[in-house]
């Protein structure tokens, strides 16, 4: 019982370090909403507003109709008509334009001869990655023109293929976004907390009076844990309710599972926490080990480029990177309704991630150690 | 408008290179962290898909099936993976071992010869990850119209398209990502040298109430300015060149520019940058808000809304127009240009312009703030 009653008298005393002033209470809360208002307008891969320079040499219907359906595909908002190679140059050059169309003189005289008619498409390079999926969209605009024109000619294409899109038929962003932003942002939230209160202790010296007071150093981890887990499951919760009730993302799964997964998601981040603020001396250190862990930890998630991407050895060493295990997580129970053996696999490597927090608790211990035995 | 004493600027100019030296942190900062940075974007940020995981369920047992089966097997672009029950396959997209899947219906080759009859395939992508969905249906689609050309080929049948989209990627031949991400991630790593390094320093001295005892010594404002802008700018050169040096050759990805141009560019990017720190700085005194301005004033802008990953022109109006006030996006651009196109005043100017007129609010912010304090 007086297990309990100590634990919870430390826990009360965290969380009033934590809430006391009114920047802290800021920085739990701004962070998150500043976040879940811009990250999904900004951190997306979707191509749109995209602008295409179109110069046009041939003067048939043929091009025409094809310009036609390339204005009217709602892909490229902006056509930018050219009338000079040195305007192609310009309009990529400057970003002006994402592709540059150019349509030879003999383009119809060739379609109406029954020949193949090639069109050139300028990608700009500088970002390749958008270029090619607009060059995707020209593409398919242009596959289904050319299956009318086959169908008004009477011709029969011998195969087709039927595409879907599962989980998210029309591919929205958001829907990709705000589940690895539940992931992301708790990162943040729970990192920094764990980190910084047990450095901010011993800078402050009140660290020496915790260790000579009768906790244990057990008790004095689960009081560092707590309010940890409660920040991460605070945040966490608020963008749930953000991308469910703003920005209108299906929620499919079950959803003691998620919170259940992130019990021990929180629990790893604390472990890497306290792993940290036990190297460091000074608040100082600890933000930036915490910067340190964070930056790559975020990057190689999955959520900036898919980990299969990356060469064999790094997907091997992303293992240890919790925010990828629970960006899948998040992403499967939202979206795809994971099942419970599915969440487990994914689980299990945080349950040894949390594990890290082993060598803090050594170094508490080792300083109650050193401390008695020095009196 | 001020007094400067040569002496005076000198000594405090090597006061303060001799502080960033001494701290490891700032060390850290400067050296490692670039590095680690590097690494991360030049393995870990990879947007092109060199083999996407994909499933393949054939339903139908005639020749034509097997000959298309084929082709996806032997695309370079995929990694098929045979199953032989539908369910086994959808299970592994909820399970993300596969992105997508194809299915060759029943009755595939029956149809495929019967004159008037269209024979689907199906495709399903997983809408989850937008992203790598777009390249699995551009990819598959790829391999069935160049399956479908070759066998009308050897049929000795005409299906010959109509009209033929030819890309060609200029700037970035090879259209790999990661020849536009590693120049604009140094962008970011610049941003974290001058924005970070910088607020927590003076932050720091503020804190400890040195600068106080810098203000009641008889150097004037522009002495004090100078002799915290020009050691971090000399720091942040170091950098920046180092940056290049591995991105060039470690990393492979060919810098076509001159020195010169670079820095000017860096110049002027990295006065702007040092300028956010110091007026966050400045305006905080205290390190560990500074650090949390810092990370969301200068960090999260670079990385979001510069335009090196995420495409400037897809974001809603009032972030494009916010974006017009962030360094980085200029440098981005310049640097893309600097590493891809080779040193083109024409596109250049205009960045450096804008990175000049960045470098003067900036800059003015902080003597304004610096005035505030003195007084």
């Amino acid at each position: 019982m007086i297990f309990f009653s100590r634990i919870h008298a430390l826990v009360r005393k965290e969380f009033q370090s934590l809430l006391s002033t009114k920047s802290g209470r800021l920085l739990l809360i701004m962070p998150v909403i500043l976040q879940t208002a811009l990250f999904p307008f900004a951190a997306t891969l979707e191509v749109k507003n995209a602008s295409l320079a179109v110069f046009n040499e041939d003067h048939g219907r043929a091009s025409v109709e094809m310009m036609q359906r390339f204005a009217a595909s709602g892909a490229f908002t902006r056509i930018i008509p050219v009338w000079s190679g040195e305007e192609v140059d310009q309009a990529i050059g400057t970003r002006q334009a994402m592709l540059a169309v150019h349509i030879p003189a003999d383009f119809s005289r060739k379609m109406a001869a029954g020949e193949s008619s090639p069109v050139q498409v300028i990608l700009d390079g500088r970002r390749s990655n958008s270029a090619q999926i607009a060059f995707n969209y020209l593409q398919s605009v242009l596959d289904v023109y050319l299956k009318d024109r086959a169908s008004a000619a009477g011709r029969v294409v011998p195969s087709e293929i039927v595409a879907r899109n599962w989980f998210v038929p029309n591919l929205e962003y958001t829907y990709f976004i705000l589940p690895s932003l539940v992931a992301i942002i708790t990162t943040i939230g729970s990192l920094i907390v764990t980190a910084l209160s047990v450095a901010r202790e011993r800078e402050q010296g009140t660290f020496e009076q915790l260790l000579v007071s009768p906790l244990s150093p057990e008790m004095i981890m689960i009081g560092k844990a707590v309010p940890a887990v409660a920040v991460g499951f605070f945040q966490a919760t608020l963008i749930l309710i953000a991308a469910v009730f703003i920005y209108h993302v299906p929620f499919r799964g079950n959803l003691a599972l998620l919170y259940g997964a992130m019990f021990f998601y929180a629990l790893a981040l604390v472990g890497v926490g306290l792993f940290i603020s036990s190297v460091s001396k000074t608040q100082q250190q600890a933000f930036l080990g915490a910067f340190v862990f964070m930056v790559p930890a975020i990057l190689l998630s999955g959520y900036t480029a898919p980990v299969e991407n990356m060469p064999v050895w790094l997907q091997h060493l992303t293992w240890v990177n919790p925010v990828r295990h629970f960006v899948e997580v998040v992403k499967g129970v939202f979206l795809k309704d994971a099942s419970f053996g599915r969440v487990l696999v994914l689980v299990w490597p945080l349950v040894v991630i949390s594990g890290a927090d082993v060598p803090a608790q050594d170094r508490v211990r080792a300083g109650v150690f050193h401390f008695k035995s020095s009196e | 408008m001020n007094f400067i004493s040569w002496r005076r600027l000198r000594a405090l100019c090597w006061k303060e290179t001799l502080q960033i030296f001494r701290d490891p942190s700032s060390i850290l900062i400067a050296f490692f962290m670039p590095l680690l940075m590097l690494f991360i974007f030049g393995y870990g940020i990879n947007l092109d898909f060199s083999r996407l995981r994909i499933g393949l369920r054939i339903e139908d047992g005639g020749a034509e099936a097997a000959a298309f089966a084929a082709a996806l097997t032997g695309s370079p672009w995929l990694e098929v993976h045979v199953y032989d029950s539908r369910a086994a396959m959808e299970r592994a997209l909820v399970d993300s071992q596969i992105r997508g899947f194809v299915v060759i219906p029943q009755d595939f080759s029956r149809k495929l010869k019967q004159a008037g009859e269209t024979a689907p395939v199906q495709l399903a992508a997983d809408g989850t990850e937008p992203n790598i969905a777009q390249f699995v249906r551009a990819t598959v689609n790829g391999v069935w119209q160049t399956w479908q050309m070759q066998r009308a080929e050897d049929r000795g049948e005409d299906l010959r398209r109509e009209i033929m989209l030819e890309p060609r990627v200029w700037f970035n031949p090879s259209a790999e990502s990661r020849n536009f991400i590693i120049p604009g991630s140094i962008t970011v790593i610049m941003t974290v040298i001058g924005a970070l390094l910088t607020s927590l320093v003076v932050a720091r001295e503020w804190e400890r109430g040195t600068m106080e005892a810098l203000l009641a010594s008889p150097v004037t404002r522009t002495e004090l300015l100078l002799s915290k802008i020009l050691p971090y700018y000399g720091l942040g050169m170091v950098s920046l060149m180092l940056c290049v040096a591995v991105a060039h050759w470690v990393l492979r990805v060919p810098f076509r520019g001159t020195i010169t141009a670079l820095w000017v560019v860096g110049s002027f990017f990295l006065l702007s940058v040092l300028g956010i720190g110091l007026a966050i700085s400045t305006g905080m005194r205290n390190q560990f808000n500074a650090a949390q301005a810092a990370l969301n004033a200068a960090f999260l802008p670079a990385v979001m809304l510069s335009g090196f990953i995420y495409e400037i022109s897809s974001m809603p109006v009032f972030l494009r127009g916010f974006t017009h006030i962030i360094p980085a996006r200029y440098f981005v651009s310049a640097m893309q240009t600097l590493f891809q196109a080779g040193t083109i005043w024409k596109l250049l100017l205009p960045d450096i312009l804008m990175l000049l007129g960045t470098t003067v609010v900036f800059i003015g912010l902080t003597a304004k703030l610096t005035k505030r304090r003195m007084e």
